[in-house]
């Protein structure tokens, strides 16, 4: 049997969708800072990715708040159970026609593969990204807070970074098609409402 | 009595070298009466300064950079009753006069004149870049001087002073400077392999008082003493018989009357070597419209290119970095596709025995 479920609510969406479209921006315009693009020019891109770069942390307060009032920060607690039917799974059984081994709930909707995934993205490669940022983009105040260092580190590291956020883009994008139909993720994340087993 | 009008200082400072813009690329005689396009605060239909608005004076001294010294810059606001110097761009600007705070990031690096003097002899006037005095003394067939023009019109040889090169509107070169220079004394002996540098300029990127500046580089090729491998005085003016090189067109008389008569030692051999020197890059301060943008500096191989010692974002990376991160790029995206292939061929795979 399967029925239709409410599966993520309208600020989960919201978030997801513009903290994805600022991603996109800031890897555009980051890139383009860095010299392999040319795009905007220099100074438009420069401009943009400052904003998009605040927006984004405006973003994340507002997500961190509603994952910590809604209990919705549960569904990132790793997990290594079963962990090896889902790699199973990707390798070996989705060329099989084979349903998915985790059964998604709303409590559950994170396979464990995902909560290790989205965990590392939210605990070390965002946050490396942003403090490097902000490192980056305040260098020529760290003499005044008593701090040293040079730009070349700061500019590598946010580099570094973003190669890695670029790499969970491809992936991310790129395993939203293995449901249901190769849209059914996608259209779950927009309106929220997906199929699941009963 | 008055103060000195520009024409008094131009009268010198705009003809140095021989005749108009030959040895400053960013004084000549357009600055007599430039509109807001050349100088922004000489312009006659702007604010209308006159040199002295800014090269002030305390006791007679005028400020502005004296040989080696460096003019008495501070690199904030100075008001004429604490400072009696208003030489500097921050003395009326201050070092943050951006809205943009970024771009005020940038005045302990750069100097304001990098940004804002695109480029030099921009006026209508052009100023000489080459001076290969090694060619002069050549006379035509009628024993006459030669003069040739350049298709611009300017002089490409001289027999008084040899080939010449010149430019207008040219892009600044660009160094770290902390205002004080060398000079290359008669006494000082050269590495003559290479071209010689008549004045060094101090500072680096670690020298917190340097930052980086705009410069006119005029080349030349000029006699020297290839022996002591030290520079010699010519003696250029003079009468038949005096020895003086616009007499007797002959450089081994005109520097042995030139050492002689400046007491100074050289060892009787002469050859020619080629020259450099820096020239300070910092009247004609275009309005902010034409400053330039970002990408002249932050992008691969912009102006500051062949200028090292320091991490330029949108010029340099991390060959490795680079290249490690694009190889994990492209091999996630191969592996994405790669599991897309097998997924469709095992999904038309199974169709087909669904079929059967």
């Amino acid at each position: 049997m399967k029925m239709k479920i409410q599966m993520y609510a309208r600020f989960e969406r919201f978030w997801h969708w513009l903290q994805a479209f600022l991603i996109i921006v800031l890897l555009i315009t980051g890139f383009e800072i860095h010299g392999v693009l040319k795009l905007l020019g220099f100074a438009k891109a420069h401009q943009v990715h400052i904003f998009c770069g605040w927006s984004l942390i405006i973003l994340g307060v507002f997500a961190i708040f509603w994952h910590a009032t809604t209990g919705e920060w549960k569904q990132y607690v790793p997990t290594l159970e079963n962990l090896d039917k889902i790699a199973r799974y990707y390798v070996c059984d989705i060329f099989k026609g084979e349903p998915h081994p985790h059964c998604k709930t709303r409590e559950q909707k994170l396979n464990p593969l995902q909560r290790l995934a989205y965990l590392a993205l939210k605990i070390f490669i965002l946050p490396l990204q942003l403090l490097s940022g902000l490192w980056y983009y305040y260098y020529n105040q760290w003499p005044a807070m008593g701090l040293s260092g040079n730009l070349e580190t700061a500019a590598l590291v946010h580099t570094a970074a973003a190669f890695m956020v670029l790499a969970f883009l491809v992936i991310h994008t790129y395993l939203s098609t293995t449901g249901g139909t190769l849209f059914s993720y996608i259209k779950a994340m927009i309106t929220g409402w997906e199929e699941v087993e009963d | 009595m008055g103060l000195p009008s520009r024409k008094n200082c131009g009268a010198c400072h705009f003809y140095g070298g021989g005749t108009d813009g030959v040895k400053h690329g960013d004084l000549d005689s357009s600055l007599f009466s430039p509109n807001k396009k050349l100088d922004v605060h000489m312009a006659v239909n702007g604010p209308n300064f006159s040199c002295t608005a800014c090269h002030t004076n305390v006791n007679h001294h005028m400020a502005g950079r004296y040989s080696s010294d460096p003019a008495p810059v501070i690199h904030k606001l100075a008001m004429p009753k604490d400072y009696g110097n208003r030489i500097s761009c921050e003395s009326c600007h201050s070092s943050s006069p951006h809205k943009d705070s970024k771009l005020n990031d940038h005045t302990d690096k750069v100097a304001c004149q990098t940004c804002h003097i695109p480029r030099y002899a921009r006026g209508g006037v052009y100023t000489k870049m080459w001076w290969d005095w090694s060619t002069a003394g050549r006379f035509d067939e009628n024993g006459k001087m030669i003069v040739k023009r350049a298709a611009n019109g300017t002089i490409a040889y001289h027999t008084k002073k040899g080939d010449m090169r010149w430019a207008k509107d040219v892009k600044p070169d660009y160094a770290w400077y902390n205002g004080k220079m060398d000079y290359l004394s008669l006494a000082d002996s050269f590495d003559d392999s290479k071209p010689v540098s008549l004045n060094r300029l101090e500072g680096s990127y670690d020298d917190p008082k340097a930052r980086i500046f705009p410069f006119k580089i005029y080349l030349g090729k000029q006699v020297y003493d290839p022996a002591r491998k030290t520079l010699v005085i010519p003696k250029l003016f003079g009468k038949k018989g005096s020895g003086a090189y616009w007499a007797e067109y002959d450089w081994n008389k005109a520097v042995a009357a030139g050492m002689r008569e400046a007491g100074e030692p050289y060892s009787g051999k002469i050859g020619f070597v080629e020259t450099k020197m820096f020239w300070p890059i910092t009247h004609m301060v275009a309005p902010k419209e034409e400053s330039l943008t970002c990408d002249e500096c932050h992008s691969r191989n912009g102006r500051l290119a062949a200028l090292a010692g320091f991490y330029l974002p949108g010029r340099d990376k991390s060959d490795w970095l680079d290249t490690l991160g694009w190889i994990m790029i492209l091999l996630t995206l191969a592996g994405t596709i790669i599991h897309a292939a097998i997924r469709m061929a095992s999904r038309n795979k199974q169709k087909k025995e669904q079929i059967k």
